[in-house]
């Protein structure tokens, strides 16, 4: 049944492939601002490349959240899956991952591009990569959380953010405090351990508080 | 053992009623509260040795702050008991708590930037314990405007209930990880002042204030939750009574 639903899914997201792409372009646009606005001498960037990549990466996963849930809840699809699968864990948890799969995983790999770009050492380039692949999975299940508050909302995207950028705080400060640390030479593993943790107790916690979300706005 | 004083008390009728004979008393208490209190920390407390009068910013401050955490609770802990008995009035409790925290925490922050000014040079710093505190305040923001959003007032309870549960398992996390972010970026630029041990005269100030404060925000508390049980309640037959009169 999981799979179904996830090739679903990714069928779903394959065929509006602009949605995909644009938070992908936001993205890297926003990142290259940052040299505009400042000065661009490789030794800054640099230093600060690490906390710009992870904003950007944290609004433009936040951006694609909105592909979650609005189409399937528009049309009416979403309260029949919920209605129909058995299980509506199953129904979020595939939602989950494949919305991981369409924006967060095209993010990692876009990274390496972005930390040349910011001059950036190959030792913090691997580390943003690691805290990367580590942490938009977090991201992707706490957003679903505020996705699933707000999707009956006409104004919904403002008030997401609203919700879900303080909850995203803690993997902010470890990524972009692992890659600062494996610029300086020092050892990062334990901020990766931290935000293996996050993963794991959000990747247990978060299906029942996105179930109830999604209950919330399904009435 | 049967549970009707348990749906008694979640009676909006009855808790009106109640209400409105304990208020009085609650805030009359508070303010005899705060005026001992004030004075005991004015005028009957001693100065500190390093930072002179500024200290009595804190018979403000800590109060304050402390009530910022206390309320988040009392709002977490009201919204899941609200949205697991489907009991209203734990939701009004919930919608009416969140106000008065989200000002406790705009007083702490702005009473700490008058008190930071002084002594440590400067309005704001990115210390682990203010950096939480405004994360507070956001948590509060994100639970008025979610509440707020919706049309259906009960739609809008379990949904912001929801986001309060989740804020409630999320705030140890987020505070320990500023306090590591703290620790690992900077070191102790500016320590959190230590407290030399206290001396009676300022802890009792202290005390005093801290539940004046508790209490002015119970009354204020439950003057929201009395509005809130009469606007949605009001085609009540008893509402109509009450407002006749």
């Amino acid at each position: 049944m999981l799979m179904q639903l996830l090739k679903r899914e990714l069928l779903r997201h394959w065929r509006c492939r602009q949605d995909l792409i644009n938070p992908l372009i936001f993205f890297v646009i926003t990142v290259s601002l940052f040299p505009l606005a400042l000065e661009p001498q490789g030794q800054l960037l640099a230093r600060i490349g690490n906390g710009i990549i992870w904003v950007a990466a944290l609004l433009a996963a936040m951006l694609s959240l909105e592909s979650m849930y609005r189409d399937d809840y528009l049309d009416g699809t979403l309260e029949l899956l919920l209605l129909q699968s058995g299980s509506p864990y199953q129904v979020v948890f595939a939602k989950i991952i494949s919305h991981w799969l369409t924006s967060g995983l095209p993010l990692v790999l876009m990274s390496p591009l972005l930390a040349v770009m910011m001059q950036m050492e190959s030792e913090s380039a691997i580390a943003l990569i690691l805290t990367l692949l580590i942490g938009t999975p977090v991201l992707s299940l706490i957003g679903s959380v505020g996705m699933g508050l707000t999707v009956g909302l006409r104004q919904g995207g403002v008030l997401l953010s609203l919700l879900v950028l303080p909850l995203y705080i803690p993997i902010l400060i470890f990524g972009a405090g692992a890659v600062s640390r494996a610029s300086m030479g020092m050892d990062y593993s334990g901020q990766l351990a931290l935000m293996g943790a996050f993963l794991v107790g959000s990747l247990s916690l978060v299906p029942f508080a996105s179930v109830a979300a999604i209950k919330v706005s399904i009435r | 053992m049967t549970w009707q004083w348990f749906h008694r008390l979640s009676s909006p009728k009855w808790f009106y009623q109640i209400s409105g004979r304990w208020l009085p008393w609650i805030m009359g208490i508070s303010l005899l509260l705060f005026s001992a209190g004030l004075y005991q920390g004015l005028f009957n407390s001693p100065i500190d040795y390093q930072q002179g009068h500024t200290v009595r910013i804190m018979y403000l401050h800590v109060p304050t702050a402390f009530a910022s955490m206390m309320f988040y609770v009392i709002l977490a802990v009201a919204a899941a008991v609200g949205y697991i008995w489907r009991i209203k009035l734990a939701h009004m409790a919930a919608v009416s708590a969140a106000p008065v925290g989200a000002a406790m925490t705009f007083l702490a922050l702005s009473t700490g930037a008058l008190w930071g000014k002084p002594i440590w040079n400067t309005w704001w710093v990115w210390d682990a314990r203010l950096t939480s505190e405004l994360i507070l305040l956001f948590l509060y923001l994100g639970f008025i405007a979610l509440h707020q959003a919706f049309e259906d007032r009960e739609v809008g309870d379990r949904a912001a209930g929801v986001l309060a549960m989740v804020g409630i398992v999320n705030i140890p996390i987020i505070h320990f990880s500023v306090e590591w972010w703290n620790t690992l970026h900077q070191g102790a630029t500016i320590s959190k002042f230590e407290k030399p041990s206290m001396d009676p005269a300022m802890l009792v100030a202290l005390l005093l204030m801290i539940f004046a404060v508790l209490l002015f925000c119970t009354a204020i508390m439950m003057y929201r939750m009395r509005n809130e049980v009469l606007s949605r309640e009001h085609n009540k037959s008893w509402v109509k009574e009450v407002v006749g009169q």
